[in-house]
């Protein structure tokens, strides 16, 4: 058992960094990621972590010195959010296409314009196809346990593919909760060193990003995509092994009082947590309603998903940014994609809310299943969405 | 890599599209970039080897009989070795199907 204790959850993500004894840090401060960064430089200058961490010109820079670090066999994360990820955006594509088993977290936060350092998920939308495998927390334990998780699946021979842990800005980044930190052992149960699958060596040379011709890149593409989606039974029997260690057992999606529910709510991050308080009181008062939580969202978990769904009439699909001129939010699109054709389709209610950290308490929530039951499900199209609360 | 680049599967390729054997950027034909190729005039070559200094993808060789000679594996129809021949022994013409 670990030791349990009340801390900011940035500054339990960056002892789970150090408690994973990486090689190299390479970051460029930006909120709300800076708590992160900032305690493992503290960490790497006080001697209580014995890694490079190199403080580098821009976020372009931040993903270069990565892949670099990845390549020669080193254990490698960085840390970003919204503007920084938009600028180390060449390089985020690059990783994957590598093979690199670089760890980020992204403490998602909403793109410019306007201007804002609040939280939605407008960022990791932007690198959705980039080919990162991407993960979302709900809580400060999850994010504690999946930086350890997340090496231990990007290092795995079979993965060796870079892993993006999804942590809400502010509202996971700055708050202080309770939460395990795991013991040494566990740690070294659970994370081997890193053996890379190729490495930069001079006793054995290989050339890391060739050009490819037309002739060669659609089967590197095709190679890549495999990759990724044969990273998921890997990514199932990590969650199983870490349980056995920790006892909590995590799953691509995630359910909350789903028995006979007719109507789900559909979640990704922090709001899950708001949302089954809504759930609750929609149950007290009757009401066959319940929620799944998208943990895994690279590579999309289709069968689960498909199998968490059965029986309800109805998804509330809560989407933290906008495709705009596109069918609404992410999110929803990728359900309804999943669902479609399906000989059991529940209808898709897309409500986009929260942006640029907004707050959406647990009556909005209700308000929007309130808004749902109104509705003429069999008018809905497959692009209709609701930008909850805008003022019009 | 035993294949060549047009029969390679996605299962052949490395981790990462990485490259684990040297050399094999002489497998690439880049002489199917080629529109012009080069003709030599051998009754005004003086055999200088200008030609062969200059191409930039040593596509030149040198012949027994001591003339230069591009290697149309590789050349790239670049003209470079016409500019410079001293006595414009080297012709490009058009390649034609």
């Amino acid at each position: 058992m670990g030791k349990r204790v009340g801390i900011e959850i940035s500054i339990a993500a960056a002892d789970a960094v150090q408690m994973a004894d990486v090689d190299v840090i390479a970051a460029y401060p930006i909120t709300p990621q800076t708590h992160i960064v900032e305690h493992l430089a503290e960490l790497v200058n006080n001697g209580h972590l014995t890694a490079e961490f190199i403080p580098v010109e821009s976020e372009h820079s931040a993903m270069s010195v990565c892949c670099g670090s990845s390549a020669v066999g080193a254990r490698t994360f960085t840390c970003t959010s919204s503007q920084g990820l938009a600028l180390m955006n060449e390089i985020v594509f690059i990783a994957p296409a590598l093979r690199l088993p670089i760890v980020m977290v992204l403490a998602n936060r909403s793109l410019s314009g306007p201007l804002s350092i609040w939280n939605d998920h407008s960022d990791v939308m932007s690198v959705r196809d980039s080919g990162w495998i991407q993960i979302f927390a709900e809580n400060g334990q999850e994010v504690f346990d999946h930086v350890l998780f997340a090496f231990r699946v990007a290092e795995n021979p079979k993965v060796s593919l870079p892993v993006m842990l999804n942590i809400d800005g502010f509202i996971l980044t700055h708050v202080i909760e309770p939460l395990e930190y795991w013991d040494p052992e566990m740690v070294e149960r659970f994370l081997p060193p890193f053996e890379p699958v190729n490495r930069l060596h001079p006793d054995q040379p290989v050339t890391f990003g060739a050009f490819g011709m037309p002739g060669i890149y659609t089967e590197a593409r095709k190679a890549q995509n495999e990759a990724l989606l044969a990273a998921k039974p890997e990514i199932l029997r990590t969650w199983r092994e870490m349980g056995e260690i920790t006892g909590r057992t995590y799953r691509p999606v995630e359910t909350y009082r789903t028995e006979e529910a007719e109507v789900l709510f559909v979640t990704m991050g922090s709001i899950g947590e708001t949302v089954s308080l809504a759930v609750d009181e929609l149950r007290s008062q009757g009401q066959a309603a319940g929620l799944l939580k998208m943990r895994l969202w690279r590579p999309f978990p289709f069968e689960e998903f498909r199998q968490a769904v059965q029986g309800a009439q109805r998804l509330i699909v809560i989407d933290r940014s906008l495709s705009f001129g596109g069918p609404g939010g992410p999110v929803a699109g990728e359900i309804r994609a999943a669902l479609y054709g399906e000989t059991h389709m529940p209808v898709v209610v897309n409500f986009i809310c929260g942006l640029a950290g907004r707050d959406v308490t647990p009556d909005d929530y209700m308000e929007m299943y309130r808004r749902s039951q109104e509705m003429d499900l069999a008018a809905v199209k497959q692009e209709d969405y609701i930008m909850y609360g805008v003022r019009e | 890599m035993a294949k060549s680049e047009d029969e390679l599967t996605w299962r052949d390729l490395e981790v990462g599209c990485v490259i684990s054997d040297a050399g094999n950027a002489c497998q690439y034909k880049t002489g199917d970039w080629r529109s012009m190729r080069p003709t030599v005039d051998k009754s005004r070559c003086i055999r200088c080897g200008v030609c062969y200094l200059f191409c930039p993808d040593m596509a030149i060789h040198k012949t027994d009989e001591g003339y230069f000679e591009a290697d149309l594996y590789y050349c790239k129809g670049c003209g470079i070795c016409a500019q410079e021949c001293f006595t414009r022994c080297i012709d490009m013409v058009a390649e034609e199907e």
